[in-house]
């Protein structure tokens, strides 16, 4: 048993605090998010320089080889400091499903671009929403998916759909004739699209070929992703709490500051309950999609974490609005920010609700 | 060099669960286990004979230093330990005298007080209980009334003491009293007396709760003489005895072990309880709470062994004491809510009017244990007093 981070790890954390605290400021967010792209090429580049957009790609394709447990300190910075690059979206999902299902040509041609940041990508999950037709030797994939995150500024699709009753998997680019997508600008600042298919060619060598199941890669992949998003909402979480509890110091009413009121503590107190028990949660995902060989003992340890995040998510963000009075629901104040991310996070990968059934549908024996 | 962020148990900590573990199952007697399991009531002799099958294995009293009896385990061993002898349905041990009236002693008794006591205390030759909580002194506990006298080499002391856990079986009891009422502050004046209550002049009065037990008592005390040599500490330090026994609460204080194998007994229990002809425990709106439930006390699990890992790493214990002790009990709590409701309206038979025995005794004992466990969220510090200490401690308010 250790929860200290490793040498490396602290490593990592350092330099990406030093980065965030020269390059994403909340007033630097603030122009990144409002300008015409919605993400900074120039901030993409320096995660890149880090090593950061290669943390948790295979070390013989240009990348740190890191599993989610290295990726802790990453999604944290994001979370507390609201990051809308679209590192989960391309590294974590997208650039996972290319590891585990592509072909070592394939591997070889898009992993290293994706670690120097020369290549985005992103996930259209699509195993109901896309249909495929067989046309000669190619297949024509058609359908709608909504609200893809991180697809507006992809510059490859990795899109799952639906052939002959299986799942598969495929690499589209963008700009394929029949393929459009229409940028939107969601609730937490991010960039997303809705990505629609009309009859788009896929040749043979764009299928992902997994030796596994695709729908096995394709859970891997998003339990992946939802153990990372966990970690995120504990960087979230811990930053909304920081400001409340910094508010609660500072606001005067009454003639003092209003954390002398018990009531307002006892609140402040639970809200710290939330984190601890989020991160506790967080760690079990992280390390389980990392270190768990057994399917089922990873799936429900995921989706456990994922209720206890999403509830936390909920309390924690909705509680900070509380404290912070009408002030929290101000733009100017960062707390309202992160309340939008949280509500997101609360429902990506799966709401709380997806997760019960899904924990419950696999009860046996106790968790861990 | 470990891996990091690793869930798990050392290899030499696996063997030692192991190790327990088998103990347990070859030396936990069944009679006993099947009256915790069942939520039966534990006499003074069943409590006894627990402690003393494990004093006779040398595992009473891990904590203590070796010399006067202690394991030497590290805290990871003592903890696995304490959440083994719950998963398994052990008695409690009551920490009175071992987990209380004992560190104290080690930190500020005398040499004659520890050789008097600590002996006794390990072999379960005496049963102490509690003299801290007053009709006015709860939360308030500083606000105590009770009043110690000098006079030569005794004490006359005059008062009561309240809720005082099993003091109708106990010894001996330990005590806070004020031995000087003229302080500036009412921390100020207060000492630490241990009490033979077998004294003249203590009275015990049983208060009976909502579940029909008898577990607490009033103590009245009518110019008990108490010798100054069972005075612990400094005249007028009581009040830093009680501060040092309260930052040496333990780190089973959640009783993680305790909750799992209830929460095992809740999923029998549900899956072989029917509503609308399913299972209950197929029931969507049960088995959501049910399983909210489940990770509650996972996640507390690995809160636990954060805790711990920080305190191994030589990080003091302090507001996270009381983070365990908070969601600890609500779990608990919880799981007697769950039973209640999986049980059904049939749990509200406590028994037959004719005397005879219930068909299932084990549904009556359900709701009593439902209505006995809140007093878990109150005891040892209510858990809003555990939020007052966290606010002060962890986040400066």
């Amino acid at each position: 048993m250790n929860f200290d981070r490793s040498e490396e790890q602290q490593l990592i954390a350092a330099s990406i605090e030093r980065f965030v605290a020269r390059d994403y400021g909340f007033e630097a967010r603030k122009r990144i998010v409002a300008s015409e792209k919605g993400y900074s090429d120039a901030v993409w580049h320096a995660m890149a320089e880090l090593g950061l957009l290669g943390l948790t790609i295979p070390g013989e394709h240009g990348g740190l080889g890191g599993g989610a447990i290295e990726a802790v300190s990453l999604m944290e910075a994001i979370g507390d400091a609201l990051i809308v690059e679209p590192w989960l979206p391309c590294v974590g999902v997208a650039s996972r499903l290319v590891a585990r299902a592509g072909s070592a040509a394939q591997q070889s041609s898009i992993l290293p671009r994706v670690a120097d940041g020369t290549l985005k990508l992103a996930f259209v999950e699509g195993s109901s929403a896309l249909r495929a037709s067989r046309r000669g030797d190619d297949l024509r994939v058609s359908g709608v998916v909504r609200g893809v995150a991180g697809a507006d500024a992809a510059d490859r699709l990795v899109v799952a759909f639906r052939h002959e009753d299986r799942v598969a998997l495929a690499l589209v680019k963008p700009a394929s004739p029949g393929a459009s997508t229409v940028p939107l600008r969601m609730l937490d600042g991010t960039r997303a699209a809705d990505v629609a298919l009309d009859q788009v060619p896929i040749a043979h060598d764009a299928m992902l070929a997994a030796s596994r199941s695709v729908q096995d890669v394709i859970d891997e992949a998003l339990d992946f992703a939802t153990a990372l998003v966990c970690a995120e909402g504990v960087g979230a979480i811990a930053s909304a709490n920081a400001a409340t509890l910094e508010y609660l110091k500072t606001r005067q009413q009454f003639g003092v500051p209003i954390g002398a009121f018990q009531a307002l503590q006892h609140r402040m107190v639970d809200l710290t309950i939330e984190l601890e028990q989020a991160r506790s949660m967080a760690a079990l995902a992280c390390s389980s999609v990392d270190l768990v060989r057994d399917a089922r003992t990873r799936v429900r340890n995921v989706s456990a974490a994922k209720v206890r995040i999403a509830d936390a998510c909920r309390r924690v963000s909705q509680e900070s609005i509380q404290l912070h009075g009408g002030m929290g629901m101000s733009d100017e104040m960062k707390v309202s920010h992160t309340f939008r991310r949280l509500t997101v996070i609360a429902q990506q990968f799966g709401d709380a609700d997806r997760h019960l059934a899904r924990f419950a549908a696999l009860d046996g024996e106790d968790v861990q | 060099m470990h891996p990091p962020m690793d869930l798990e148990y050392s290899a030499d900590e696996r063997a030692f669960r192991d190790e327990v573990r088998a103990w347990l199952r070859a030396n936990l007697p069944s009679a006993l286990r099947d009256k915790v399991v069942r939520y039966a009531p534990l006499t003074r002799d069943d409590l006894l004979a627990w402690h003393r099958i494990l004093a006779g294995q040398g595992w009473i009293a891990p904590a203590w230093p070796r010399e006067w009896g202690g394991t030497g385990w590290t805290v990871v061993e003592r903890y696995i330990f304490e959440e083994e002898c719950g998963y398994a349905g052990a008695p409690p041990l009551l920490p009175f005298g071992l987990m209380m009236c004992a560190p104290v002693l080690l930190k500020f008794g005398t040499d004659a007080q520890r050789q008097r006591f600590l002996p006794r205390i390990y072999r379960g030759d005496d049963f102490w209980c509690q003299g801290y909580s007053e009709p006015g002194a709860g939360s308030d506990l500083a606000a105590l009334r009770t009043s110690a006298v000098r006079r030569g080499d005794r004490y006359i002391v005059n008062g009561q003491k309240m809720w005082t856990t099993l003091a109708h079986m106990a010894d001996w009891i330990f005590c806070l009293v004020r031995t000087d009422a003229s302080g500036e502050r009412k921390q100020d004046g207060i000492s630490f007396l241990l009490i033979d209550m077998r004294s003249p002049g203590i009275t015990v009065r049983p208060l009976m709760l909502m579940d029909g037990h008898h577990e607490v008592n009033e103590v009245f005390f009518d110019d008990v003489e108490v010798p100054v040599d069972q005075r612990v500490h400094d005249e007028g330090k009581g009040w830093t005895v009680a501060k040092y026994l309260l930052g040496h609460e333990r780190m089973n204080t959640a009783r993680i072990g305790t909750s799992r194998r209830e929460l095992a007994q809740l999923k029998r229990f549900a899956a072989a309880q029917r509503r609308d002809g399913r299972p209950l425990v197929d029931d969507t709106r049960f088995r959501d709470r049910l399983s909210r439930l489940e990770i509650e006390l996972t996640a507390l699990s690995i809160t636990n062994l954060r805790f711990l890992d920080a305190l191994r790493g030589g990080r003091a214990p302090g507001a996270e004491v009381s983070m365990l002790k908070i969601k600890g009990t609500e779990i608990q709590q919880a799981l007697t809510e769950l039973m209640l409701e999986a049980a059904g309206p049939a749990a509200f038979a406590l028994e037959r009017a004719d005397g005879a025995p219930l068909d299932d005794p084990m549904l009556a004992a359900i709701a009593r244990r439902y209505c006995n466990m809140r007093k878990t969220t109150i005891y040892a510090g209510s858990n809003e007093i555990q939020r007052n200490i966290i606010a002060k401690q962890a986040l400066g308010l």
